[in-house]
């Protein structure tokens, strides 16, 4: 792929692809209170260095990339946790501030990291953990093949978007709710203007 | 929806503005120190000899908030922007519009109607509440003029034709202008739009209320990443924000006109506060100048409901909604631009 985009992008995808377009064709983006939020919690995490922890070494805030999948960005932490053939296997964590959601658009980015590892390593990763702030605790999450698939399909079909500059119409649902480009993205307008206009301009 | 946030004005000479963190530090010349979070605010207006740091310059561009410099009058001097601005691909198609004449007919068509209509209401708000202290069949007569805009309006117009009948309501309409000043009729007497230099205190308010309305009318049209100089009614020239122009259109008469109205009528503002030069230039006071610039703040705080939205918001973040409405009828999200309908 001729283009990356950033790891985040892929979340904002899954989340709502016309968010995605709105952030990536667009150029918009507004902060609400869950983004910033998100922000600071990513700026302590990523000021951290590397170390061990638990007899685990772990490295913060790991630059990673995929050519294969066009994706960049930053690990949260990764953990190397001995192999059963003794080579250190890479382990990613990524810390969420919310609590854990019924869809997959966590466990993806999640899954995207550990493709982006594999990649780089040559390394084959089975699972990671999402650290989330609400219930703080880390759930595990195995990266298999469905995960996989929704990852490369979810990435094709976002770099497509992206590169042919379409921001798909909008659609109003629930999701909308916590959405800080909801100004931006108007989702509820409707189509008639030109009887709106004309409304208007009546004696 | 965005939220509507304060914009600093900037009036006491040699101010110096700059970042902490992420804070605006004011240190006036006295050495008196203010501070403001930025995330409060959506704009910094500075009037004459204000100075800011390069790394508040860069902060507020970084975080889409508007910095223009005006002179101590109020004529727009220069506008920071930061390193990335708006989106080319909206530009883009913002220009093949504007070289196209039918498309840009129909945007300049929504303007026009913005402008009627509302410039229509003005009128008759005043019939109705001052129709006994006004010349009420002059200003019939007007709104008459103006409905006939309306109404070859209800069907698409040329460029041409749209840019004559822009003239034409405005004419009709500052015809009548001076009789809805209702207190110190001698010294706010108006006979005309006059400007550069104003002749007369009507026309110097006038002249810096639009210069308020066109700063955040630009502002809003920037962080949509619209160019604000390349318009659709308002052609081309190099300098000139048309497209600001084109977006004020609609907002003149309820917010600008109706503004300097009030603040005569209440007599908020005196003849006293004005001073003519030698050459019958007409300019504020310092005073005067801040009871208009705190008018001007409390008016966008006033709510209304967005016609078009059906969702009640504040005036001043109007703005923003027509700068995200043209953005998306230029997009081709929505099949034109709705102004916005002043009631």
């Amino acid at each position: 792929m001729d283009r990356t985009l950033p790891l985040s992008a892929l979340q904002h995808y899954l989340y709502c692809p016309r968010q995605c377009a709105l952030i990536h064709v667009e150029k918009v983006w507004a902060e609400n209170r869950f983004t910033a939020e998100g922000r600071l919690l990513h700026l302590r995490a990523d000021s951290g260095s590397a170390g061990r922890r638990g007899g685990v070494a772990e490295d913060r805030a790991v630059p990673i990339r995929s050519d294969r999948l066009g994706l960049y960005g930053v690990a949260d932490v990764v953990e190397m946790r001995p192999g059963p053939d003794g080579r250190e296997i890479p382990y990613p964590v990524e810390y969420k501030r919310g609590s854990p959601k019924v869809e997959d658009w966590d466990r993806a980015q999640l899954c995207a990291q550990a493709m982006c590892l594999e990649e780089m390593l040559g390394a084959v990763i089975r699972d990671g953990a999402i650290f989330y702030g609400k219930p703080r605790r880390r759930e595990r999450v195995v990266f298999d093949t469905p995960l996989r698939s929704l990852v490369e399909q979810s990435c094709r079909d976002m770099h497509t978007m992206v590169e042919t500059a379409q921001t798909p119409p909008a659609t109003h649902g629930k999701r909308c709710r916590g959405c800080s480009l909801k100004g931006a993205c108007m989702p509820k307008t409707g189509q008639d203007v030109e009887r709106y206009l004309l409304k208007g301009l009546e004696p | 929806m965005k939220k509507l946030l304060n914009t600093l004005y900037v009036t006491s000479q040699g101010t110096y503005l700059s970042k902490d963190g992420e804070c605006v530090v004011i240190r006036a010349e006295n050495g008196q120190k203010k501070r403001f979070p930025v995330h409060v605010l959506d704009g910094i207006v500075c009037f004459g000899n204000v100075l800011c740091s390069p790394f508040l310059l860069g902060h507020c561009g970084e975080k889409g908030l508007a910095l223009s410099f005006m002179t101590e009058r109020g004529r727009y001097l220069a506008g920071v922007r930061g390193p990335q601005s708006g989106n080319v691909l909206l530009r883009r198609e913002q220009y093949r519009q504007a070289d196209d004449p039918v498309a840009s007919a129909d945007i300049a068509r929504s303007v026009i109607a913005g402008k009627v209509v509302n410039s229509r209401a003005v009128l008759r708000r005043c019939l109705r509440d001052h129709g006994d202290r006004v010349d009420a069949g002059m200003l019939e007569r007007a709104v008459c003029t103006l409905d006939e805009c309306a109404r070859r309006l209800q069907t698409p117009v040329s460029l041409d034709e749209a840019r004559g009948m822009e003239g034409q309501a405005a004419g009709a309409y500052f015809a009548v202008f001076g009789q809805m000043v209702l207190q110190d009729e001698e010294a706010f007497s108006f006979d005309g739009r006059n400007r550069r230099p104003p002749l007369d205190a009507v026309n110097c308010l006038l002249s810096f209320v639009y210069t308020l309305l066109a700063h955040d009318v630009r502002s809003a049209l920037e962080a949509v990443g619209l160019d604000p100089q390349v318009g659709f009614l308002h052609r081309d020239r190099p300098g000139r924000p048309g497209l600001a122009l084109d977006v004020m259109e609609e907002f003149r008469s309820f917010m600008a006109d109706r503004l300097v109205l009030s603040l005569i009528n209440r007599g908020e503002v005196r003849a006293r506060g004005f001073v003519t030069k030698e050459s019958g230039a007409v300019f504020m006071d310092d005073d005067t100048r801040k009871t208009v610039l705190t008018a001007w703040q409390k008016r966008k705080q006033d709510e209304a409901m967005h016609p078009f939205l059906r969702e009640r918001i504040p005036l001043g973040l109007a703005f923003h909604v027509q700068a995200q409405l043209i953005a998306r009828s230029i997009r081709g999200d929505l099949d034109g631009y709705p102004p916005y309908y002043w009631k």
